[in-house]
């Protein structure tokens, strides 16, 4: 394996880390829009508050991770979609200050103001991640220079926004699955509802964009019916978006929630396996399309990025899970909660 | 309008915005290391309730600094693309370093920190407030590596129309790294001290019983003392000497020295006209320049006139800037000294006047910083990476100029709502569980 390919495989880890971990924070964000009391919303901040912020980072790591390793695709793609990204950064920056700004002062107005904050752009979020990969699925006009040669209003095509919504469905199913293991009481079961309402709507959506996929980027099934990988993959997202809802009716909600997470990585490495080994598919003409190796930095620095990476990352992982093991369990509101 | 302006004008009102709060956090992250330290070693009270206050705040400034930094993670690539094509090579691992070794370590720790106070050991609370703080140094270190590797740029050889990596350690450690690092890193614990000096003051002022107030001032003063006096001296000055061996243009420019000359006099004053070069009601010190920079008083210094019209920073804005930084640096040693002095002589909470002074003085080390950023940056000018790629061959072509204005409104009202929300909500908190001193007279 080359360290294009390794490098490949490392942006889909930090992609998969964010969908799921963040996955679950913008899908709480999304949630709490349909709060029915104060202190039903301050469960949710409170949910998500020790470790949202470790989880955004697997966004800015993977930014960064990518300008290291391809940074052809990291200035094409980020130039073209441009309004989109920056509509998305001020989305994260509203949702990012509402836990702080939202309990610094009394007043129905100011809570309401930074509730919107928090909920709408935990919700544009999601939505336009997936607008985005919709995008980069499908391909986007580039030219033999590599220059974006579209426009805003090209990225929101209705396939684009069929992933868009498949995104959000997958945010909120996963955001709910989490609640289940914080909430208690009425607002647990309805949890539990959400979570299936949110599989069935994801499952529906997801089949449908599957479909729509084979007709608007036939370049992402080339070979794959001969990968193993694929296979492998595809049994792992049938099997756990089979047994999601059956662990949630159970009340396993733990399980209900490894299984959600598993249909997100699964679905992630789908799309990875498609991809493969292009990054960014050129709509006007394949052959310009961005792949690992001519967009790709030098052996040299991809190397640098692989030893600081296995040096970092196990010690992330490492106390991240701790920091996950301290928070377990269900949310007390106490004096020093937001 | 000029889209290489426009996206010039986006960083600097993004990065610039940014750029307030970072300074803050990493110097209360250290000083809440000792607070907490001694809160968890004697238990006592004061330390206890010390380190809540200015946990609260360090967590809200981190909140503000942390949204308002996820931007710069991806503008290069958004306004700069060709700067990210001809750069990427280099540019991206620092800062995918930082993300690995900086962000992660940081933004988990102080969930735990805030969050675990009374969850965890308080041996482990204390260390996640350490992590925050060995974090958030971590981080300055790798960013300050991409920014220095733009001012001084080694380890690298153009190739295929780009600069590829040559040795990882030579880009890493370029010539202006440690010099920038340990200069940035001072003046934070400058901008912490003075944040610390200021609630206290704001306290204390309020009512002159206040343990936490009068806890936090004593030890701010000298926490600021030492490392305003490390800002400047060895720190300013060694980076000062590495810019005039590296970026002589740039040290013309900052230090207003526009013909070259042996014994160069140092600017205390002067009025600048860019063009021609010329500064006018100058005060000097004759050949001090010259030793200062070189350590010898008969040095020669270059000049401005000896670059190319074309590569030369612009003057006046290089000049005033850096000009106003060590003004201000002055100032803070001769604040905190006094500071220093009055406790020595147990009279610090008499007097008022000192008092309003400090919590006056709260925005300064901020406006040094900036002042100190457009020094280096404008001064780098008109190079983007110096002497490699110019700032105006840099930008996204394919980016229009109005999608570029939209997003400087954008940001541009986000963050002028989110500064003022900021600056109130932070003066709000400073006063938290405040005992009036009136109603303290009546129970005494």
């Amino acid at each position: 394996m080359d360290l294009n390919t390794i490098w490949f495989l490392l942006i889909g880890v930090l992609i998969i880390g964010y969908a799921v971990l963040d996955g679950f924070d913008l899908g709480v964000g999304i949630l709490s829009l349909f709060s029915r009391s104060e202190h039903e919303r301050r469960v949710y901040l409170n949910a998500i508050g020790p470790v949202w912020d470790g989880n955004e980072v697997w966004l800015l790591t993977g930014g960064g991770a990518l300008f290291a390793a391809f940074p052809i695709v990291y200035a094409t793609v980020f130039s073209s979609f441009y309004l989109a990204l920056m509509l998305v950064v001020a989305a994260l920056i509203a949702r990012a200050v509402s836990f702080e700004f939202r309990g610094k002062l009394e007043g129905p107005g100011w809570r309401k103001l930074w509730d919107w904050c928090f909920g709408l752009g935990s919700l544009i979020a999601g939505l336009l991640y997936g607008v985005a990969v919709g995008n980069v699925i499908r391909g986007i006009p580039i030219d033999e220079s590599g220059n974006f040669t579209g426009s805003f209003l090209g990225l929101l095509n209705p396939y684009a926004i069929l992933v868009g919504l498949v995104s959000l469905a997958m945010f909120t199913m996963q955001g709910a699955a989490y609640m289940c293991l914080k909430a208690e009481g009425e607002h647990l079961e309805r949890m539990r509802r959400w979570t299936q309402g949110g599989w069935l709507a994801f499952v529906v959506l997801y089949l449908v964009a599957t479909i729509a996929s084979i007709f608007v980027a036939p370049h992402a099934f080339d070979g794959v019916l001969g990968n193993p990988l694929f296979w492998i993959l595809l049994l792992v997202l049938l099997a756990a978006a089979a047994y999601l809802p059956l662990a949630s009716r159970a009340a396993r909600y733990g399980r209900a929630f490894l299984a959600s997470s598993l249909t997100i990585i699964a679905l992630v490495g789908l799309v990875a396996v498609g991809m493969f080994p292009r990054l960014v598919p050129s709509s006007t003409d394949l052959a310009h399309s961005l792949t690992i190796y001519n967009a790709a930095s030098t052996p040299r620095t991809q190397m640098a990025m692989l030893i600081i990476t296995l040096i970092g990352m196990p010690l992330v992982m490492a106390y991240t899970a701790y920091i996950y093991r301290v928070f377990k369990g269900k949310v007390v509101l106490t004096e020093e909660s937001y | 309008m000029d889209p290489v302006l426009l996206s010039r004008i986006q960083f600097a009102v993004t990065a610039g915005f940014h750029f307030i709060f970072p300074p803050i956090t990493i110097g209360l992250a250290w000083l809440l290391v000792v607070v907490e330290w001694r809160g968890w070693r004697s238990g006592d009270p004061t330390d206890v309730e010390m380190g809540k206050l200015f946990g609260k705040l360090l967590a809200f400034t981190f909140a503000v600094g942390v949204a308002t930094g996820i931007l710069l993670e991806f503008q290069f690539g958004t306004n700069w693309a060709r700067y990210s094509k001809f750069v990427g090579d280099i540019f991206g691992a620092p800062l995918a370093a930082e993300g690995v070794f900086a962000f992660f370590l940081e933004s988990t720790f102080l969930g735990l920190y805030i969050f675990g106070r009374n969850r965890v050991p308080k041996a482990v609370h204390w260390l996640s407030i350490l992590m925050v703080a060995i974090g958030s140094v971590i981080s300055a270190f790798w960013i300050l590596v991409a920014n220095s590797w733009q001012q001084t740029p080694t380890g690298f050889a153009v190739r295929h129309g780009r600069a590829e990596l040559e040795s990882f350690w030579a880009a890493v450690f370029n010539p202006s790294t440690v010099p920038r690092f340990f200069h940035t890193i001072t003046a934070s614990l400058v901008a912490g001290a003075f944040m610390m000096a200021a609630v206290a003051a704001y306290r204390v002022l309020r009512n002159r019983e206040d343990e936490i107030g009068k806890g936090a001032l004593r030890l701010s003063l000298v926490w600021g003392l030492v490392s305003a006096i490390l800002v400047a001296f060895p720190f300013g000055h060694v980076h000062t000497q590495q810019v005039a061996r590296t970026q002589p243009e740039k040290f013309a420019a900052i230090e207003g020295l526009y013909t070259s000359q042996q014994g160069a006099p140092l600017v205390l004053f002067g009025l600048v006209k860019d063009r021609p070069p010329e500064l006018r009601a100058k005060i000097e010190i004759p050949g001090l320049l010259s030793w200062l920079a070189f350590g010898d008083a008969n040095a020669t210094v270059q000049g401005i006139d000896e670059f190319p019209v074309d590569e030369r920073p612009p003057l006046w804005i290089t000049f005033v800037s850096f000009h106003n930084m060590v003004i201000l640096g002055l100032f803070f040693i001769a604040a905190m000294a006094w500071g220093v002095l009055q406790r020595w002589r147990g009279r610090l909470f008499e007097g008022r006047g000192y008092l309003k002074l400090l919590v006056y003085a709260v925005p300064l080390p901020v406006v040094a910083c900036q002042f100190g950023w457009v020094a280096a940056e404008v001064g780098r000018q008109p190079w983007i990476v110096y002497h490699l790629l110019r700032t105006s061959e840099a930008h996204s072509q394919t980016v229009a100029a109005g999608d570029v204005l939209f997003s400087i409104l954008l940001f541009g009202v986000i963050y002028l709502f989110l500064g003022g929300l900021w600056i109130y909500l932070m003066v709000k908190e400073a006063g938290h569980g405040l005992q009036p001193a009136a109603a303290k007279e009546v129970t005494a």
